[in-house]
């Protein structure tokens, strides 16, 4: 009797916990919060939602803010794939091999602990203000994390599963295609997705401090007029794009990936 | 390469030849190097020095003490990926309903039983049409009437396609079902101990068979047969 009940409760837990009701009702929640404070605070240093959301409107219709927001995209995306190649191809390097591991394991501390704002202002200063320093530095920035991740993922290769692909004379790339790839999936995923949140925050200080356009500039500009109103709308589209890359790309891929593990035994 | 890390010799002088299309069964206790036999064969061990007269570019077909299919592929996926060149979609279906796996072919190997991994393993095995199939203690950690129908439904498939294999075990039974020839070893450094030949055909071994071969082996050898 007591073991039904027990079951029935969790069933309904879950359904509570699974439907978007939840995440609907903690937005509603905010933009009431927020709502409510703005109204009472009464101050142009904290306009309320429909202020921010009517400036996100006029800005898109004359074209500036989805110009500024594409630039910021187009930046984070570049970095994003420049960081992910150089930092995978050294991390399944570094894991398979030790003794490249030796040579640059302490390399990778230094850049791990290097401020990004010093790889920032040094790619500047001896680059120029230009695209190709301001991409390299977030890549840069990006790159250990990458690394870091990869090796692990590499030192965790299972050794049967080569052995296997070894004994029946599978080609380099259908074995790298079929047994190892597929490995190391999680740790992509993981590199990734960490990656994505990292970059796109460097992203907005690069261009705070050295380019003439892009969320980061605009919110450098706003910052010096005090225009809070400019400086939420901004943020509040940018990651409005974020979550929609989040929910649109990454976990539908990511549940593409993974098809064969969320099968029933 | 012992479990500690340290190097061990696991095998030494060692000399086996194998007759083609025949099953050679090595049997052993565990642990004296049948593996490492079987792994040295299939070009699989890098720190082997000898000769294996056996080109590298052969094919094989290995299977393994465990299934080790690729999870992220279904069975069919599975066995496709190391067919031979010229492996149809009717080869595959034929090898399937051979082995008793041809609902399973869309399937995960996760959502598979042991006993069913292992006839998928076995397909793949002879899916390469090797010149040469290695058994490394193939039907392992399965029940006995599971163990015992699988080994019925390999020497089925291999009566049909015929090859020459090598199997290594430390369960006598199951040497003496399956062995053309069999060969006993003894551990650290493995060495032969001896080679008997069975006359009587696989398939014409039944229990009764089975037992009386033991019994007769075990008079000669009491130290390798006392563990049945």
């Amino acid at each position: 009797m007591s073991v039904t009940f027990a079951r029935a409760e969790t069933g309904q837990k879950l359904r509570l916990s699974r439907g978007p009701w939840v995440t609907i009702l903690s937005v509603v929640g905010f933009v009431l919060v927020w709502y409510i404070t703005a109204e009472i605070a009464q101050s142009r240093l904290l306009p309320g939602p429909v202020v921010v959301l009517q400036y996100i409107y006029e800005e898109t219709m004359q074209g500036v803010l989805p110009a500024e927001l594409g630039i910021t995209l187009w930046r984070v995306v570049a970095s994003f794939v420049v960081a992910m190649v150089i930092g995978s191809a050294l991390g399944l390097a570094m894991g398979e091999m030790p003794a490249l591991n030796r040579v640059l394991d302490p390399w990778l501390i230094v850049l791990l602990n290097l401020p990004a704002l010093v790889i920032i202002i040094l790619a500047y200063v001896w680059f120029g203000l230009n695209e190709a320093a301001a991409i390299g530095a977030v890549a840069l920035n990006k790159i250990p994390n990458v690394v870091v991740t990869l090796r692990e993922g590499a030192r965790a290769l299972d050794p049967d599963l080569d052995d296997m692909a070894r004994a029946y004379r599978m080609t380099r790339w259908s074995k790298f295609r079929n047994v190892t790839l597929p490995q190391l999936q999680p740790y992509f995923a993981a590199a990734s997705r960490s990656g994505i949140a990292l970059i796109w925050k460097i992203v907005l200080v690069v261009e705070l401090l050295g380019r003439p356009n892009g969320v980061g500039f605009e919110l450098q500009l706003n910052f010096q007029l005090f225009n809070v109103t400019a400086i939420l709308g901004y943020t509040l589209a940018f990651v409005a794009i974020m979550l929609a890359i989040e929910y649109l790309l990454v976990q539908p891929l990511e549940r593409y990936s993974t098809r064969w593990r969320n099968k029933p035994v | 390469m012992g479990a500690d890390g340290t190097e061990l010799t696991a095998i030494r002088d060692f000399t086996l030849e194998l007759k083609p299309e025949s099953m050679t069964v090595l049997m052993g206790p565990s642990g004296c190097g049948k593996t490492t036999l079987l792994r040295i064969i299939a070009h699989l061990d890098d720190r082997f020095i000898g000769e294996v007269e056996f080109p590298s570019d052969a094919r094989i077909g290995f299977m393994f003490q465990e299934p080790r299919l690729l999870p992220w592929r279904t069975v069919k996926e599975n066995i496709e990926l190391v067919a031979a060149p010229g492996f149809t979609e009717r080869d595959l279906d034929r090898l399937a309903h051979a082995v008793g796996i041809a609902d399973m072919l869309p399937r995960y190997p996760q959502e598979l039983s042991l006993g069913l991994a292992r006839r998928v393993a076995l397909a793949r095995a002879f899916s390469t049409r090797p010149d040469l199939l290695l058994l490394d203690e193939p039907f392992v950690s399965l029940d006995e009437k599971t163990a015992d129908r699988l080994r019925r439904l390999l020497l089925e498939v291999w009566s049909e396609r015929p090859t020459t294999a090598l199997l290594v075990t430390h369960n006598a039974r199951e040497a003496i079902q399956l062995a053309d020839q069999l060969v006993l070893l003894a551990p650290r450094p493995t060495h032969v101990l001896a080679v008997e030949t069975i006359d009587i055909p696989q398939g014409e071994r039944d229990p009764k068979t089975i037992d009386k071969i033991h019994a007769d082996l075990l008079k000669r050898y009491p130290g390798n047969f006392s563990s049945l």
